[in-house]
């Protein structure tokens, strides 16, 4: 184990990176939601930083500035001005009860805990707390992905989903690629959320429920 | 060994990159679809005369092997052969009005860059690459279902991407997990990630974090092969996109997935501590076998017919693959490439069919054999022969699959007897009313080249009565070398 500190920081990023994942499951106003994830990419940012200063990597400095920048700044703004043009209801609806959901995220961030901190018992211990928590991240994204209804929303359980990702990969000591990833996730997300798909949406629909896609089904008739 | 200076497997990649920049910026129909021709052309040349050269020793990024280069060149021909089809097939959308130059652009370079990603994915020695290369393909899809840009298109494609980046998302942490396994051995760095160090020294990675790494990977890229219940994204994604695209996501996207699946078995099964993977692929490859089976039933839409029946397939050959041992690791090879091109040449067919007809609805196509005799019978033709009937290929595969089950498991084979026949029954009750009766709707020739789908039900009908030495000798040091 590194120094106590250097412990102690990270574990308390990745922490209160779960937190946050907890915070967006049960908002129901968009521009909260919205708010709630700038908080999760800044909280990566720091997670991002803390780990490139400790393992001496100075390119994750690249992932932190990316996460800092682009996820907690740009697509904010971008996806409050998205929910503002095409007037989408700023309430969100939800799968099932916000009580009900976040007893699922604590079912799933035990079942991370329990799987991560059994099966990598000969691991370094910051990378196999960091990986526990980033699965559980990963688990609450995909939560969140199932329980809401709305596309914007989708689209940011997904990104906090890739949070929990960029997050296992910098806690992987010395794992390449991983600057390069963080990047096409960016690019990937930039596409999805400025570019074919919600412009697509609006165009073609009143809303960007995707319920409303689903009456559109083929095989309805 | 190299030609002209290039070696083949590199080409089969910067091929379709150029081509890919080019049909991006070059105007006209008739050119660029020419282009997307002999660009595919090209890159099955490339590919196939990996078959003949001497390979380049495995590197840090690409590496070619006997399993690859089946993947590689099944890839380039299907992907020559739809480049045809889909030349006559968006002449006829663009007579439609479905499709606008600006998109046409968008469609074929988006096809060349499908291509490069499938390549890459098979070619890459390295999981990080190979995972990017993958998200590629499956991006590229993403959009080109989305081109028509109807309710349902945008639909599927959605689905298709909100399935696909979970599908992703999971495989990535899988990769992660092997690298957590392979960083206290190998070291850490790229070394780590490359896949030839990684069977080498699999025997002393920490068995209980690659269990935990190959669950994620299996349901990370089994979304992409379509196993249930990760499949919904599939028969949509068939059904409103354009044909040609169809045919190669059935007939390739799907088996690149596979590939990624079976090579981190490999890894796997080169650990001995390890759980076995084959149980959990014969889970998955059964209960999509039977889903499917049953789902066929209640289709309307002759794409979604096909699609599912896709997944019926793909379960098929995981099951095989997840029984192991090497008559069970051939029967899937085979059934693998007798899959791919059956049912692209099926797509071909649907897609000849839907355009004169006006629909994708089955209620609307009667009597294909009266109105449109070559066209119908050919869809017989291949109906019969992804209904897996003699003396097509696919059954022979079949048949190789549910005989080398039976001798091992005999309770098995029996539930995959019983998946096959479900899914028999339905395409028989559909292509009746498709193929014969009454004609109606348009009785319009078509207006376009059947060769691309006759030489895929000749090859399948070819190899269902012959398979050459040669081809049987290398499936089986492919089978082999799958363990």
């Amino acid at each position: 184990m590194g120094s106590g500190l250097s412990f102690d920081v990270a574990h308390l990023l990745a922490g209160s990176l779960v937190l946050v994942s907890f915070m967006l499951l049960y908002q129901d106003r968009m521009y909260a939601l919205l708010n709630i994830f700038a908080l999760h990419a800044l909280v990566l940012a720091l997670s991002v930083a803390w780990q490139a200063y400790v393992q001496d990597a100075p390119h994750l400095f690249v992932t932190a500035a990316i996460a800092l920048i682009f996820k907690a700044i740009v697509i904010p703004v971008a996806l409050r001005r998205i929910v503002e043009r095409l007037g989408i209801h700023r309430e969100i609806e939800t799968v099932g009860g916000v009580g009900l959901t976040m007893l699922a995220g604590m079912a799933l961030v035990g079942l991370s805990m329990v799987v991560m901190l059994r099966v990598t018992g000969d691991a370094d211990p910051l990378a196999r707390e960091d990986l526990a928590f980033a699965l559980s991240v990963v688990l609450l994204g995909l939560l969140m992905m199932v329980t809401r209804r709305n596309a914007v929303s989708q689209v940011i359980g997904f990104m906090s989903l890739e949070n929990g990702l960029i997050l296992a990969a910098t806690g992987a000591k010395g794992m390449p690629l991983v600057v390069e990833i963080s990047v096409a996730f960016s690019i990937l997300i930039a596409f999805i959320v400025i570019g074919i798909f919600l412009f697509r949406i609006r165009e073609r629909f009143d809303t960007v429920d995707v319920r409303a896609l689903d009456d559109f089904r083929g095989e309805r008739q | 060994m190299s030609v002209a200076g290039i070696d083949p497997e590199i080409a089969t990649l910067v091929i379709p990159l150029v081509a890919a920049a080019l049909l991006a910026v070059l105007p006209g129909y008739r050119t660029t679809a020419r282009l997307n021709i002999v660009a595919s052309l090209a890159t099955l040349v490339a590919a196939t005369s990996l078959f003949f050269v001497d390979r380049p020793p495995p590197g840090a990024y690409l590496l070619v092997d006997d399993l690859n280069i089946v993947f590689l060149v099944l890839t380039a021909f299907v992907a020559f052969t739809t480049s045809i089809f889909s030349a006559s097939y968006i002449g006829h959308e663009i007579e439609a009005g479905h499709l606008s130059p600006a998109y046409l652009r968008f469609y074929h370079a988006m096809y060349q860059l499908l291509m490069f990603g499938m390549n890459l994915a098979l070619l890459a020695n390295n999981i990080g690459i190979m995972w990017v290369a993958i998200e590629l393909a499956t991006l590229t899809t993403v959009l080109m279902v989305g081109i028509y840009r109807t309710h349902e298109a945008l639909e599927a494609a959605w689905k298709y991407f909100i399935l696909g980046s979970v599908g992703i998302a999971l495989a990535l942490f899988g990769t992660i997990l092997v690298y957590m396994a392979s960083g206290p051995v190998i070291g850490e760095g790229g070394d780590s990630m490359v896949w030839t160090n990684l069977v080498a020294h699999a025997d002393r990675f920490d068995p209980a974090l690659l269990n935990v790494a190959f669950i994620f990977l299996l349901l990370g890229y089994g979304t992409k092969v379509g196993l249930a219940p990760l499949h919904a994204w599939l028969p949509d994604a068939h059904a409103e996109g354009p044909t040609p695209i169809s045919a190669v996501l059935s007939g390739l996207l799907l088996n690149v997935a596979l590939y990624a699946v079976l090579r981190f078995k490999i890894l796997l099964a080169a650990s001995p501590d390890a759980l076995a993977p084959g149980p959990l692929m014969v889970t998955m490859g059964l209960s999509s076998l039977l889903f499917a089976g049953l789902m066929l039933y209640r289709r309307r839409d002759i794409k979604r017919l096909f699609a599912y029946s896709s997944i019926e397939h793909m379960g098929v050959i995981v099951f095989a693959f997840g029984m192991g041992g090497p008559l069970a690791n051939f029967a899937g090879l085979l059934h693998m490439v007798m899959h791919s091109l059956t049912k692209s040449g099926i797509f071909f067919a649907v897609g000849h069919i839907a355009q004169v007809k006006g629909t994708q609805k089955i209620a609307g196509i009667r009597g294909l054999t009266v109105s449109h005799p070559a066209l119908g019978w050919a869809f017989v033709v291949g109906v019969v022969a992804i209904a897996g009937l003699p003396p097509l290929g696919i059954f022979m595969s079949e048949f190789l699959v549910v005989t080398s089950t039976f001798a091992r498991e005999p309770l098995l084979a029996v539930i995959l007897v019983v998946g096959l026949l479900v899914g028999l029954g339905a395409l028989f009750l559909r292509v009746n009313d498709i193929a014969f009766g009454e004609p109606t709707g348009s009785t319009a020739p078509v207006k376009a080249s059947y060769l691309p789908m006759y030489v895929h039900f000749g090859l399948v009908l070819a190899a269902g009565v012959y398979v050459p030495p040669m081809l049987a000798l290398w499936f089986e040091n492919v089978s082999a070398l799958l363990g």
